[in-house]
C-alpha cells in the first residue's frame, strides 16, 4: 500500500470537466513531478490533493487514512505557492511560525525550529524583516522555509521557481533536490517546465487534458514514451517525427520507406496488424550526418549553435523538416547537402491515434 | 514652440484651470468660513467684503444659544457609535461572501444594497412611532440603531469589495498552515484590510455625521446632533447670517477636517471596489 | 468550511436586514389602510383605497413625482458629466494638484443642512447673496433664486455636494488606468480626443456605474435640503415625494395618508431600483 493512494479522482468546475479519473500511488519518500502543458489540470489536481479544491468524486488516502473530505488545515500538507503568498503583515519569522502558532507549540519548541530552518536556508538575518523588504529568492526561501517547519507528511510545490529569473532558478532548484535529499520526505512538485521535471523528480506523472498520459522515471518517459505526446512533450529539442511513406512488412524485416530510402529493421514481434499511417518518432541525438551513404538525404536550412553542441534543421525533399545533433565544431554550412544516418535501435513507431505500436528498441535488444 | 515648451505651456493651462474650478468650488465654504468672523453688519454688506477686522463673538453666542458642545457630543456619539456597531455586524458577513461565495452570494449582495434604496420616507412613520412606543425618540440610543441599519449594506458591500480583493493564495496558505476559519479571519483577514476596514469607518462616520432626515425627525433638544441643530437656523429671526455661519462653521469644521487628514484612505474606500 | 459557519456569519446582517425591511414596511401598508390621524386618536377604522386616493388626488402629487425624477436626472447627468470633465483635467500633474484634490473633496463633508442654508442665504438670497452682487455688477437684475427657480436651486446646491464624490472617484480610475495602454494608442496615430473617447471612456463604465448607483440611492431620498431651504415651495414647485409624505405626516399629522404615500415612494424607488440594479449590477464584480 502506496503512501498517498489517489483512485479515480474526478474534478468538474462549472462545466468544465479538469480532472478526469486520476489513478496515481506515491510512495513515502519520493519526489513526484507533475509535468503538463498550462491548463492539463496539474494546480487543480494539486490543490484537490491539498483539500483547496473539492474533489467531486474519488478518493484520497494519505498514509492509510481517508482524507478525501477533510479540510486542507487537518490535512498535514504544506505547500509552496507560485506567488509565495507570504503573510505581508508579517516578519519572516512570524511567517515562518505560523502554523506552529497555530498548533499552539511551546514557545521554546517554537524558537527552536524557526532557528534551525532560518539557518539552513540563510534567512537568519532577515527574520525581523517584512515579505516586502525582501527579494525575490529571499521570499522563494522564506515560503520553502514556511512549509518546512511544519514537517508535514507532504510537501506540495505549485511552480515554484517560476517567478525567479533563470540563474536563481537552476540554484533553487538544486537547493530543493538537496532539501528532499535531506528531510528524505514526500514531496508533489507541478511545473510546465520539463527541465525541472526531468532533474528533480524520482517519477515524473505527466498530465494531459485532466488525465495521466504515463508515469514513470524521467530516463523511462525519455526512452520509452508509450505516446506521441510524452515523446513530443519530453526532451529539448522535440524529438523528430517524420511521416513516412510506406511501411511493408517482409517475415522479420520491417522496411520503413521514406523518400527512396527504405530503414531496414529486423522485428521479432509488432502489436497486431500494420496501421495505416506509421510516424516514425527519432530524437535529434539519435541522428548522424554523414559524408556519403546514410538513409536521408536534405538541405540544411539553420544551424544552432550552443556551444557545447549544434543543432542543424534540415529540409528533406519532401519538405519536412528535422532536426540532428552535430558536434560543436562541425563544418556544415547552411544550405549544404547533407547525409543522415539514423540510429536504428531508437527509433519509436507510432500508429494512427498516436500511440505507440512498436518500440524497436526494445524488440531489437530481443534478438 | 519647442515641444518642451508646448508641454510646458499645456501644465500650466491645466494647473491653472484645476485651480479655477477648485476655487469655485470651494468658494461658498470658504465664505461661510469668513463670515463666521464678520458682524452681522458686515456680514450681510454689498458689495461683499472679504476685508476685515475678524471677531469671535459669534462663536459663543452660537454655543450659548444652543448649545452646541452638547449637539456635537451626541454626533461624535452616535457617528462613531454606529460605526463602530455596523462593522461588527458587516464584518463577518462580509468575509463570509467574499471567502466562501455560494449561488446565491451575488443576490444577497444586491439584495442588500436594494433595501438602501428602500426610502426613508416610506417608513418614516412606523419608525417615529416604533420609537415612540420603545422609549427611542430623542434618544442617542435610537439614532445609533437607525444610522447602523441604514449604513449596513454600504458597509457591506465595501468590506466585500475589500476582502475580494487579497490574494486568495495568502489565504489558502494560512489553511495550509492549519489555520481555522476563525484563525484566517482574524489573523490574516483582517490585519490585512485594515486600511479598508479604515476608509470604510470613514465613509459611514461622514455619513452619519452628515444624516439629516432621521436627526431631523426623531430628535428634538436632547439627543439632536448638530445637523438638526442647524436646521434649528433656518428659520430666520431676521438676518443673522453670522452667527448662522458660526455655527455652519463648528458643525462642519470637525469632520471636513478629519475627512481632509483621512481624503487619501477615504477616497480609495469611496470607489466602491469599482478600481482596482 | 462549512455552509452552516457561512450562514451564521452573515445573519446579523441578513436578518436586521431583513427586519430593518419588513417591519416597518408592513406596517406601513397597514397604516395606509386606516383612518390613523395623531390629531384624532381611537378613530383608526379600515379605509381601504381612501387614503391612496387621497394621496393621489393630493394637487402635489404629480408634481412631486416629476420633481423626484428630474432632480435624480439632473443631478446625475450634471456630476457624471461634470465628473468625467474635470476628473480628466486635474489626472495630469500640475502645481498643487493635492490641496486642488483636498479643495475639491471638501463640499462632499458639509452637511445637507449646512449646504442649503450657506447657499439659501450667502449665494441665492436676492438682496446681499454673492450671485446677486455679482449679477448687480454685470449690470443684470438680480435673480431670487428660490423663489423664481426654486426647483433648480435644489438641484444646484445637491449637485455641488454629490459633485466630489463623482470626480474623486473618476480620479481614483484614471490613475489605474494603463498608461502602456495609452502610449501604444498614440503610437498608432490617437490624439488626445481619440484616447478619451476609445480608451478613458471604456476604462471608466464600472466607475461612472458606481458613481450612479449610489448617488440614486441618496438622491431618491433628498430631504434637508428641501427642508430648510425652500420648504417644497413656492407652491410645490420644489416639493418632490419625500417632502410631500413628511409634509402629510408630520405637518397634518394624517398617518394613512402618509403612509400611502410612502408606498408610492416605495414603489418608485424600486421601478428605479429595478432597472438601475439591472443595469449597473453587471459592472460590478460581485
Ligand atoms: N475555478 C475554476 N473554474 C473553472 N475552471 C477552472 C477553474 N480553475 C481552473 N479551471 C480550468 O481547469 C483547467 C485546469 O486548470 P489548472 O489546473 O490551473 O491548469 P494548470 O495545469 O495550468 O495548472 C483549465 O482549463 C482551467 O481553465
Ligand atoms: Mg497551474
Amino acid at each position: 500500500m502506496a503512501y498517498l493512494n489517489i483512485t479515480d479522482l474526478q474534478k468538474h468546475y462549472d462545466n468544465y470537466h479538469a480532472l478526469r479519473g486520476i489513478n496515481l500511488a506515491i510512495n513515502e519518500g519520493e519526489f513526484i513531478v507533475f509535468v503538463g502543458p498550462s491548463g492539463c489540470g496539474k494546480s487543480t489536481l494539486l490543490r484537490t490533493i491539498a483539500g483547496l479544491e473539492s474533489s467531486t468524486g474519488g478518493t484520497i488516502e494519505l498514509d492509510g487514512r481517508d482524507i478525501t473530505e477533510l479540510s486542507s488545515s487537518k490535512r498535514d500538507l504544506a505547500m509552496v505557492f507560485q506567488s509565495y503568498a507570504l503573510y505581508p503583515h508579517m516578519t519572516v519569522a512570524e511567517n515562518l511560525s505560523f502554523a506552529l502558532r497555530l498548533a499552539k507549540e511551546e514557545q521554546s519548541v517554537i524558537d527552536e525550529k524557526v532557528k534551525s530552518v532560518s539557518a539552513s536556508l540563510q534567512l537568519d538575518k532577515l527574520l525581523e524583516r517584512k515579505p516586502r523588504e525582501l527579494s525575490g529568492g529571499q521570499r522563494q526561501r522564506v515560503a520553502i522555509g514556511r512549509a518546512i517547519v511544519r514537517q508535514p507528511k507532504v510537501f506540495l510545490f505549485d511552480e515554484p521557481l517560476s517567478n525567479l529569473d533563470a540563474a536563481l532558478r537552476v540554484q533553487m532548484r538544486l537547493e530543493l533536490a538537496r532539501l528532499h535529499k535531506k528531510l528524505g520526505t514526500t514531496m508533489i512538485y507541478v511545473t510546465h517546465d520539463q527541465v525541472e521535471a526531468m532533474t528533480l523528480a524520482d517519477r515524473v506523472v505527466i498530465l494531459n487534458a485532466g488525465q495521466i498520459e504515463q508515469v514513470g522515471t524521467p530516463l523511462e518517459l525519455y526512452r520509452s514514451p508509450n505516446s506521441r505526446f510524452v515523446a513530443e512533450f519530453i526532451g529539448t529539442p522535440k524529438m523528430n517525427l517524420i511521416e513516412l511513406d510506406n511501411v511493408v512488412r517482409e517475415n522479420d524485416t520491417l522496411h520503413l520507406q521514406l523518400l527512396n530510402a527504405s530503414i531496414d529493421f529486423p522485428v521479432s514481434r509488432t502489436h497486431g496488424p500494420l496501421p495505416d499511417k506509421i510516424i516514425m518518432g527519432i530524437r535529434p541525438e539519435h541522428m548522424h550526418l554523414v559524408e556519403t551513404g546514410g538513409d536521408l538525404v536534405g538541405k540544411v536550412e539553420l544551424i544552432e549553435h550552443l556551444g557545447s553542441e549544434a543543432y542543424t534543421h534540415i529540409r528533406l525533399s519532401n519538405d519536412q523538416t528535422i532536426i540532428v545533433k552535430a558536434p560543436a565544431r562541425t563544418s556544415i554550412k547552411d544550405g549544404e547537402q547533407v547525409h543522415i544516418q539514423v540510429d536504428r535501435n531508437e527509433v519509436i513507431l507510432f500508429n494512427d491515434n498516436n500511440r505507440v505500436f512498436s518500440v524497436i528498441a526494445e524488440d531489437a535488444s530481443h534478438d | 514652440m519647442t515641444l518642451t515648451q508646448q508641454r510646458k505651456l499645456k501644465t500650466l493651462l491645466v494647473g491653472l484651470a484645476s485651480w479655477t474650478v477648485a476655487l469655485l468650488l470651494f468658494f461658498p465654504i470658504f465664505w461661510m468660513f469668513i463670515t463666521s468672523f464678520k458682524t452681522e453688519l458686515q456680514a450681510i454688506s454689498v458689495p461683499p467684503q472679504l476685508f476685515f477686522e475678524p471677531t469671535f463673538e459669534n462663536f459663543s453666542i452660537v454655543q450659548e444659544r444652543s448649545d452646541y458642545l452638547k449637539h456635537a457630543w451626541n454626533s461624535v456619539v452616535t457617528s462613531f457609535g454606529a460605526t463602530l456597531l455596523a462593522l461588527i455586524i458587516a464584518i463577518p458577513a462580509a468575509y463570509s461572501m467574499a471567502f466562501f461565495p455560494g449561488k446565491k452570494t451575488k443576490d444577497i449582495l444586491l439584495w442588500m444594497l436594494s433595501t438602501k434604496m428602500l426610502p426613508a420616507v416610506g417608513v418614516l412613520v412606523p419608525i417615529y412611532i416604533l420609537s415612540r412606543d420603545y422609549g427611542l425618540l430623542d434618544s442617542k440610543l435610537g439614532l445609533v440603531i437607525i444610522f447602523t441599519l441604514m449604513n449596513l449594506p454600504i458597509i457591506v458591500w465595501m468590506l466585500f469589495s475589500y476582502f475580494k480583493d487579497l490574494p486568495k493564495e495568502i489565504l489558502e496558505a494560512a489553511r495550509m498552515d492549519g489555520a481555522t476559519p476563525w484563525d484566517e479571519m482574524v489573523r490574516v483577514v483582517l490585519p490585512l484590510s485594515v486600511g479598508g476596514i479604515a476608509s470604510t469607518g470613514l465613509l459611514s462616520i461622514v455619513l452619519c455625521w452628515n444624516e439629516a432626515f432621521w436627526s431631523l425627525n426623531l430628535t428634538a433638544s436632547e439627543a439632536a446632533p448638530l445637523t438638526a441643530m442647524i436646521a434649528s437656523y433656518s428659520s430666520p429671526e431676521g438676518l443673522f447670517w453670522a452667527k448662522l455661519s458660526a455655527a455652519s462653521t463648528l458643525a462642519c469644521a470637525p469632520i471636513v477636517i478629519f475627512g481632509w487628514f483621512c481624503q487619501k484612505q477615504l477616497v480609495q474606500g469611496l470607489t466602491f471596489g469599482a478600481v482596482k | 468550511m462549512k455552509r452552516s459557519i457561512t450562514r451564521l456569519l452573515m445573519a446579523p446582517s441578513v436578518i436586521l436586514l431583513l427586519a430593518w425591511m419588513i417591519v416597518p414596511l408592513s406596517m406601513t401598508i397597514y397604516f395606509s389602510t386606516i383612518n390613523y390621524n395623531l390629531l384624532y386618536p381611537g378613530r383608526n377604522n379600515f379605509v381601504g383605497w381612501m387614503n391612496f386616493e387621497f394621496f393621489i388626488t393630493d394637487p402635489g402629487f404629480w408634481i412631486a413625482i416629476s420633481n423626484t425624477l428630474i432632480l435624480l436626472i439632473s443631478v446625475l447627468v450634471i456630476t457624471v458629466v461634470l465628473g468625467v470633465a474635470l476628473s480628466a483635467l486635474i489626472d495630469k500633474p500640475f502645481y498643487g494638484r493635492n490641496v486642488v484634490r483636498v479643495l475639491l473633496i471638501s463640499p462632499f463633508f458639509i452637511m445637507p443642512t449646512v449646504n442649503a442654508l450657506i447657499w439659501k442665504n450667502m449665494m441665492m438670497n436676492p438682496v446681499y447673496g454673492i450671485f446677486a452682487w455679482i449679477s448687480q455688477t454685470l449690470g443684470f437684475e438680480p435673480i431670487d433664486w428660490l423663489s423664481d427657480y426654486p426647483l433648480m436651486s435644489v438641484i444646484i446646491m445637491v449637485s455641488w455636494q454629490w459633485l466630489p464624490f463623482a470626480i474623486l472617484v473618476f480620479v481614483t480610475a484614471l490613475q489605474s488606468q494603463d498608461t502602456e495602454q495609452k502610449e501604444a494608442a498614440q503610437m498608432d496615430g490617437a490624439n488626445g480626443w481619440h484616447i478619451f473617447r476609445y480608451l478613458t471612456i471604456p476604462h471608466l463604465a464600472r466607475p461612472i456605474a458606481v458613481v450612479v448607483m449610489i448617488e440614486t440611492i441618496f438622491l431618491l431620498a433628498v430631504f434637508a435640503e428641501i427642508y430648510v431651504s425652500t420648504g417644497g415651495g413656492p407652491g410645490y414647485d420644489s416639493t418632490n415625494l419625500a417632502y410631500l409624505i413628511y409634509n402629510q405626516a408630520l405637518l397634518q399629522y394624517d398617518v394613512g395618508v402618509a403612509s400611502a404615500g410612502g408606498l408610492f415612494a416605495v414603489i418608485l424607488a424600486n421601478i428605479v431600483a429595478f432597472f438601475l440594479i439591472r443595469a449597473v449590477g453587471k459592472n460590478l464584480t460581485v
